[in-house]
């Protein structure tokens, strides 16, 4: 079940887990270019997977009070506010079509359009990479965290001792032990998304997608959702829109590709997403070499300490 | 949160001075100076193992060796040392969890991608033997008719045997620690994956070491005093070479918490082994020598573990490293 790529290198996971004929594997396709920040993906996920509340409170950061992905928010929007990027002469900005929806709030100003301020939204709905090669699972000592046979990883609640390794391995600090609140069946346990592994068994799409009113989150077949995504990269492209890329779909990247990528607008550290992550255990090899050096060394050391001496 | 901001994301200047600059200043994003990675979740508990886990593998080869070429006074206090060490590890072990009362879930897989599982597994095959020994030392400390008790007899005659196959097993428990931290997305434990285990099993040899001339008279003390300086040496010499190694987060280190720790580790080894040496025929001396040298890497664990919580907190420490490898056109990928 090991070959030469479990460590680090384009694999697919549920087969290398060692499931014989799993289903393709699923993911998300994030493409915050059309989210319109309605966290319907974070009430939904709540819902869904009966997820506590988060503890902070207002933080005077944009729209965004969840704060992060963590043990009690499996779904983050992140918000960012900034002046706009003015669109290219010859690209002039699309005029608005009228798709026939009643009018609401304000009625149309007389500013002209170079008077209103510059301005632009990203926003985006981070969630759990469910990484090719995922350090969480790799590290888990209890084998609590597992492969779904659809590729995902999973946290078995009654497993779990809480040990906390996972939190320290994960290069995108998803996965958190949750604190509170007190009384909660699961403080203690790590927790994260699971991509909804009992919606996906029962052939329905996760909350969270199901939720999303813009398909700014997309659940598919990774290997058709990363067609899908490179196509809306170029779409974008020729419109003018080159900030576009994507985030997590390279199979030979830091972490063999994520199951659950981005089309980013901005550099990932912008949303809070690390450049180029790198699982941990790429260099576990290392790792071991270089202790079992040390530990020799060790032992070597104390034979010479009491070599040559009379008591 | 405490910081105020506006609603842009944050580009702050990285350096914030300290004793030593050990890169250039750096310039990066991030989302409301908000962390990436999360810094483990574990208590002090986990840097006292560090050096309890440590105090317990050199105790248990002093013990051996103690055992073998005939230094009882030694070997007795190498013994307790190691028993002492074992139990305070596993107390904090298992205090640490989230779920203390299913800490024997450790044991439902051997999973070697896990340095948690590796270590488990080595300290369950390593402590029965070793607190094996232990009991034969306490035995020996029982007055002499209770020695002649069939079980004790057992017990005292195992000690030997235990004690060797205890030895043999000891060094990998002072050095998995260091792949343990390693093995994580904490910038600055991952970065010194390379000379940590050095630095562990220096600091383990000279805390056991320390223990050793502490507790044996001076007559029995030669083998722990080199040991205690030999690790010693091993520790300040692969402490620097980490720092030169570690890239940015090497900055860790100096500042802080982490900082006053390290400067601390540094004098208190340093001098102890200077004691040591010095010392070695003043039983006065050599005791307070060992006490620094303990103390010196209980210092160098808590330096160490600090300093991986701070680069996790600062997402600087994540960024930069990462965009500066993006920015020159080598962002890790696999095809070589």
């Amino acid at each position: 079940m090991t070959g030469p790529n479990s460590l680090f290198g384009p694999l697919d996971p549920a087969p290398d887990a060692g499931y014989v004929d799993a289903p393709k594997r699923k993911g998300f396709f994030t493409d915050t270019s059309v989210c319109i920040g309605c966290k319907a993906c974070e009430v939904a996920c709540k819902e869904w997977n009966d997820v506590p509340e988060n503890l902070y409170q207002m933080l005077g950061t944009s729209y965004d009070n969840s704060h992060s992905l963590n043990a009690n928010q499996w779904r983050h929007v992140a918000f960012i506010e900034r002046p706009g990027t003015t669109p290219a002469p010859d690209q002039p900005a699309a005029a608005p079509v009228d798709i026939g929806m009643p009018t609401v709030g304000a009625a149309p100003s007389g500013v002209p359009d170079e008077a209103k301020p510059d301005f632009q939204w990203l926003m985006s709905s981070d969630v759990c990479k469910h990484c090719t090669h995922a350090a969480c699972l790799d590290v888990c000592p209890t084998g609590s965290l597992f492969r779904s046979e659809f590729g995902t990883v999973v946290v078995q609640d009654d497993i779990c001792n809480g040990c906390g390794y996972c939190v320290a391995a994960c290069p995108y600090g998803v996965i958190d032990r949750r604190k509170g609140p007190e009384g909660d069946s699961r403080v203690g346990i790590a927790q994260k998304c699971t991509l909804c592994y009992d919606r996906l068994t029962d052939n329905q799409r996760p909350a969270c997608a199901q939720a999303c009113p813009t398909e700014s989150i997309q659940y598919g077949d990774v290997d058709e959702l990363r067609e899908r995504a490179s196509e809306r990269v170029a779409t974008l492209h020729e419109q003018g829109v080159m900030d576009a890329r994507l985030y997590g779909n390279d199979p030979e990247d830091g972490v063999g590709g994520t199951g659950a990528f981005f089309l980013l607008l901005d550099e990932p550290e912008v949303y809070g997403l690390p450049p180029d992550p790198v699982v941990t255990t790429k260099d576990l090899p290392r790792m071991y070499q270089r202790a079992g050096l040390a530990a020799a060394a060790m032992l070597a050391g104390v034979a010479v300490s009491f070599l040559g001496r009379r008591p | 949160m405490t910081q105020t901001h506006d609603g842009s994301p944050t580009r702050r200047r990285g350096s914030r001075g300290g004793d030593r600059i050990m890169v250039p200043e750096a310039d990066f994003t991030s989302y409301y100076g908000r962390a990436i990675v999360k810094p483990a979740p574990w208590e002090k508990d986990i840097a006292f193992y560090l050096f309890t886990g440590g105090v317990a593998a050199g105790s248990s080869l002093l013990a051996a060796g103690a055992d073998l070429t005939g230094r009882p006074g030694l070997r007795r206090v190498a013994r307790l040392g190691s028993l002492g060490g074992l139990g305070l590890s596993v107390g904090f072990l298992v205090h640490d969890l989230g779920r203390p009362s299913r800490f024997l879930n450790m044991l439902r897989v051997a999973k070697l991608t896990s340095p948690m599982s590796v270590g488990t597994w080595i300290l369950s095959l390593h402590g029965p033997f070793a607190a094996l020994a232990s009991a034969a030392e306490v035995v020996s400390m029982l007055p002499a008719g209770w020695q002649r008790i069939g079980p004790l007899r057992l017990v005292a005659v195992l000690g030997r045997p235990a004690g060797l196959v205890g030895a043999l097993t000891a060094t990998p428990v002072a050095a998995y620690t260091a792949v343990l931290l390693a093995d994580t997305a904490t910038p600055a434990w991952h970065s010194a994956h390379e000379e940590l285990p050095f630095v562990f099993c220096g600091s383990a040899s000279a805390a056991s070491g320390g223990l050793g001339l502490l507790g044996a008279p001076v007559a029995q003390a030669g083998p722990a005093r080199a040991f205690a300086v030999g690790g010693a040496l091993v520790e300040l010499g692969a402490e620097r070479r980490m720092e030169r190694s570690m890239g940015l987060s090497a900055e860790t280190l100096h500042h802080g918490k982490a900082g006053r720790w390290m400067r601390a580790s540094t004098l208190l080894t340093a001098g102890g082994a200077i004691g040591a040496l010095v010392g070695r025929r003043s039983r006065l001396l050599s005791a307070v020598s060992g006490a620094a040298l303990m103390a010196g890497s209980l210092c160098t664990r808590m330096g160490v573990y600090e300093a991986g919580l701070a680069s996790a907190r600062d997402p600087k420490y994540t960024v930069v490293p990462q965009r500066e490898r993006v920015d020159r056109g080598e962002p890790v990928r696999h095809r070589q």
